[in-house]
């Protein structure tokens, strides 16, 4: 009796533990399929939106799959932002002749309360900067201070319509990992270059 | 009998509004000429803001984790706080016995975040808490009294001041405890302070746009230039042993 009793015990349990694993692998399928491209170190864990050029909303692991070169700049700056501007577009164009991957050049801006999509999309224009690879990001100053923050930019007000800021173009593969760091203005951009065409093969 | 009823609701009121602000205190607003003095030598305004008395404690910030599991150790993303997040606990939802009211430490600049606008709060402002900690027990701005100045040079030399019991020693004028002799604190645009000259390369002036680096002009205040620079190093996922912080609003 007491066999039996131990026996059917047996069973009961190994039924549970049989589902227990079930649900268990389940689980674990689950959340692996969830946070497949989702690194650890992925900008894409910020939850924040942001607003393109056009007025129109992004939510920034929409980009997943691209490489990004991404530099925080404000449309009033005089000193170092052209320079800045002017780097991107080299970038842009020596890869282009290069690789046909995808790749996105991302300007954010540190000064969301002056940069509406208006005056974004009018820098974007005013220095040829159009077509789907270029993205102009306006987020909430809370938003672009998370962001900086993840890319270790500094900046700070200096006056109502300028900021001081540092100058630091970066690179993100294409699960939204930070890869490479161009610091400065004028530098030779030939490892970002490198990075850059390595990370979209 | 009316009388009474009158009697409880003034305790009440009292003893509920007591509670209520308990744990921060109202900083009035005002300018002060901060010590790395712009070069212009232009003075810092701060509009009226309510502090944190005491730095976040285990106790508090254990709280927070349990309601928030993103932020538990084994489930906070390494982009948000480092591998060394809270490591000071014994496990996610453990703290070491008799560290409760102890300030809470290895804590990224996001998690600190998450903390205080799980309240309702937020991170100080740099000028804010700057303006706080100009503040002597009887002084609201102490900066060119020689006993405050030594008094936080040497508790910035004292090892382990983060394990004691916030509220142990006396307050400054505005009710603030442990302001200094603790921990070093989070503040919200500590990725503000930009010292020009920490050279990660030759020649870094192309480093930053624009000529509002920090230019110090008044070197007096070391302790001061002590947390700038310490600031200056910070990455906001950093968690380390002895930084803490406290919220405001």
């Amino acid at each position: 009796m007491c066999q039996i009793k131990e026996s059917y015990q047996k069973m009961i349990s190994s039924y549970f533990m049989k589902m227990g694993f079930g649900i268990l692998a389940l689980t674990i399928l689950i959340s692996v399929g969830l946070t497949e491209d989702f690194d650890d170190m992925s900008i894409y864990h910020l939850p924040s939106k942001w607003e393109n050029q056009d007025g129109k909303e992004v939510v920034l692991s929409e980009l997943k799959g691209n490489v990004l070169v991404v530099v925080m700049i404000y449309t009033s700056c005089q000193a170092a932002c052209p320079i800045l501007i002017g780097e991107m577009k080299s970038l842009e164009a020596q890869i282009r002749e290069k690789s046909s991957g995808d790749v996105k050049y991302i300007l954010v801006s540190i000064d969301p309360e002056q940069d509406t999509p208006e005056r974004l999309k009018k820098l974007s224009q005013e220095n040829k900067m159009s077509g789907d690879r270029w993205l102009f990001l306006r987020g909430t100053i809370e938003s672009t201070r998370d962001f900086a923050n993840l890319l270790a930019v500094k900046y700070t007000k200096i006056s109502p319509v300028d900021f001081s800021h540092s100058n630091i173009i970066s690179v993100f593969d294409k699960k939204g990992v930070l890869i490479h760091q161009q610091e400065g203005l004028r530098v030779d951009n030939k490892a970002t270059i490198d990075k850059i065409l390595e990370l979209v093969e | 009998m009316r009388m009474l009823g009158a009697l409880f609701v003034i305790l009440f009121s009292v003893g509920f509004k007591g509670y209520a602000v308990a744990e921060l205190v109202e900083i009035e607003g005002g300018s002060y000429l901060p010590s790395y003095g712009l070069k212009t030598g232009s003075q810092v305004d701060v509009e009226s803001f309510y502090i944190d008395r005491t730095p976040v404690t285990n106790r508090e910030f254990l709280e927070f984790v349990r309601d928030n599991q993103e932020w538990q150790r084994t489930n906070v993303k390494g982009i948000f706080a480092e591998k060394s997040y809270l490591q000071h606990w014994t496990s996610d939802l453990e703290i070491l016995q008799g560290q409760e009211d102890f300030p809470v430490i290895n804590v990224s600049w996001f998690a600190a975040k998450a903390y205080c606008k799980s309240k309702g709060l937020r991170l100080p402002k740099l000028n804010e808490w700057e303006m706080v900690a100009m503040a002597s027990h009887d002084k609201k701005d102490a900066r060119e009294d020689p006993e405050f100045t030594k008094f936080i040079l040497s508790s910035y030399e004292k090892p382990k001041t983060y394990l004691k019991k916030v509220r142990l020693e006396e307050p400054n004028m505005y009710g603030v405890y442990d302001i200094h002799g603790m921990v070093w604190e989070w503040v919200e645009d500590f990725n503000s302070v930009i010292i020009s000259g920490e050279s990660r390369k030759e020649g870094d002036d192309g480093l930053f746009c624009a000529a509002g680096s920090v230019g110090a002009s008044d070197l007096s205040n070391y302790a001061f230039f002590m947390r700038y620079a310490f600031r200056a190093s910070l990455k906001a996922n950093y968690t380390i042993k002895n930084l803490g912080f406290r919220c405001a609003k």
